[in-house]
């Protein structure tokens, strides 16, 4: 009976910790909403984090795409194949890439890459007083730091997600055309018939709404860093994690309203 | 004039401030000594508003900033300087942007006056042709005297010092030292400095008060501070082991 009780009040305390963590970051962004209306921009800032996000992301984000269009076409192929609909692949790929795999890998990409980067550093400039600095200053850290961070998130997601969306269709049709000798014009035409513009804004729209989670989750998690190198080491961790199922979870409910 | 009243202050069950009272003179350097992990930089923070208290009043100037929003808070922190411990030194900017951070915040002033008032703060702290240099590549004693040039930026009439001298050699302190008396003097500045160096506590301070058990227990010119019989004070000054200050 002790040992269920306090099964109960550990798993009690985590849901409460859990809502309270959720309403933190809903609070943070709303005072990013109410910093990113406020002139001055900080263009100089968005500018360099818009290179550091988007810019700099694009090799593995082409790698991640062209990979998954090849596997997708390679195991359509198989899959198809057994009643003779090989055509298929093209538009299989393109809808697959545009409506899902281009925003969600795109996303996860990033937020191994910049959201992680954003937490590290933002934790070590919280650890080394360089926050506290910026209050005294009297200048706001949620104005010089986090706002262009989310905007380049919004921002460069869906462009990246453009771009994966795109290698990702050239590497089904590397694999479906010219490895797996399925007919160029069927390829195509399959495509222009079934993808629509919706897929692809659809996805672009999701795109965004993941560039904000990896951005504002990075931002909430390095900001609040509390205890030294351990602690920043501790907050990148938990903004990948926290970051990549948010992702996830706001993916099936976006996808169930979109769609 | 800046008047701590009775302020309390815990972090969860540890009582940092227990009903600490001070007053800090103006166009002076007052020096707050005491044991590490004693709460003085977390008083330092109240003074700049960086900490709320639970209880008490901190007031500057005439108003308690406790009972200001963000934005009031904003308008008085104009006054102040600060030297972080570090320097706090922005990593992402050469020494001439975190410098010149404060004029381009909240001054109207162009690009080549920026660069001017840029190259006197440095030139004041003894530093010449740094402002291309990231904070990376300057010495321990260099970052604070860059970070020194960033909190006289401004002009502002009350500069903070935390620890100023921790970790440097015994040159570079009598050389961060001699900056805080020049800076002092020339800009008139109140200057509240927060130190464990005792040559330094003397050598910088016309006031120095000494903060023990949340409170501050003893107050005075250092002729007072030296003449003084208090055990604390007396143990903490010649570094004994032996009195009322335990070791953990």
């Amino acid at each position: 009976m002790k040992g269920f009780l306090s099964l109960i009040d550990n798993l009690g305390r985590a849901v409460l910790r859990n809502v309270e963590e959720a309403g933190k970051i809903l609070l943070l962004f709303f005072a990013v909403l109410s910093w990113a209306v406020r002139p001055p921009l900080k263009f100089k800032n968005i500018m360099k984090q818009m290179e550091f996000v988007g810019v700099k992301s694009i090799f593995v984000v082409v790698l991640t795409g062209a990979f998954t269009g090849m596997v997708m076409a390679l195991q359509g192929y198989h899959g198809f194949r057994m009643f003779s609909a090989e055509s298929l692949i093209g538009s299989t790929v393109a809808l697959g890439m545009t409506r899902e795999l281009g925003p969600v890998l795109t996303s996860l990409m990033v937020t191994a890459r910049a959201g992680s980067a954003m937490a590290a550093e933002l934790g070590s400039m919280r650890v080394t007083e360089q926050i506290d600095a910026l209050y005294v200053m009297a200048a706001n850290p949620i104005q010089h730091l986090i706002v262009p961070r989310i905007i380049a998130g919004i921002a460069m997601v869906p462009i990246l997600t453009v771009v994966s969306d795109f290698v990702g269709i050239a590497g089904g049709y590397f694999v479906g055309v010219h490895v797996l000798q399925i007919n160029e014009g069927l390829f195509f035409k399959n495509i222009t018939k079934l993808v629509t513009l919706n897929d692809i804004y659809n996805g672009l729209v999701k795109a965004a709404c993941f560039g904000l989670i990896l951005s504002l989750v990075g931002c909430y998690k390095g900001f609040n860093t509390r205890g030294g190198a351990e602690g920043v080491g501790r907050a990148t961790t938990e903004a990948v994690v926290l970051a990549s199922i948010s992702i996830l979870v706001a993916d099936y409910f976006l996808t169930a309203i979109m769609f | 004039m800046i008047q701590l009243k009775d302020i309390h202050k815990s972090f969860g069950a540890q009582k940092v401030l227990d009903g600490l009272d001070l007053n800090i003179e103006d166009g002076q350097t007052t020096v707050i000594i005491g044991r590490s992990g004693g709460g003085k930089s977390v008083l330092l923070k109240h003074i700049i508003g960086l900490i709320r208290p639970d209880s008490g009043q901190v007031v500057v100037d005439g108003e308690d900033i406790t009972k200001l929003n963000d934005k009031q808070l904003n308008e008085v922190r104009k006054k102040f300087g600060m030297l972080f411990q570090e320097g706090a030194l922005f990593d992402s900017m050469t020494v001439g942007e975190n410098v010149s951070f404060p004029l381009v915040e909240h001054t109207k002033m162009t690009d080549e006056e920026i660069r001017q008032v840029v190259a006197e703060r440095l030139k004041a702290v003894g530093l010449t042709g740094v402002e291309g240099k990231m904070p990376s590549e300057l010495s321990g004693g260099m970052r604070k005297r860059v970070a020194l040039a960033r909190a006289i930026a401004l002009h502002p009439q009350i500069v903070l010092f935390d620890e100023p001298t921790t970790g440097l050699d015994p040159v570079l302190t009598e050389a961060i030292n001699q900056l805080i008396i020049d800076t002092q003097r020339n800009l008139n500045l109140t200057c509240i400095v927060i130190s464990h160096d005792i040559e330094s506590i003397f050598r910088v301070g016309h006031k120095i008060a000494l903060l023990y058990g949340g409170k501050i227990i003893e107050y005075g010119t250092p002729e007072e501070i030296r003449a003084s019989k208090n055990p604390v004070l007396v143990q903490f000054l010649s570094g004994s082991t032996e009195g009322p200050i335990q070791i953990m």
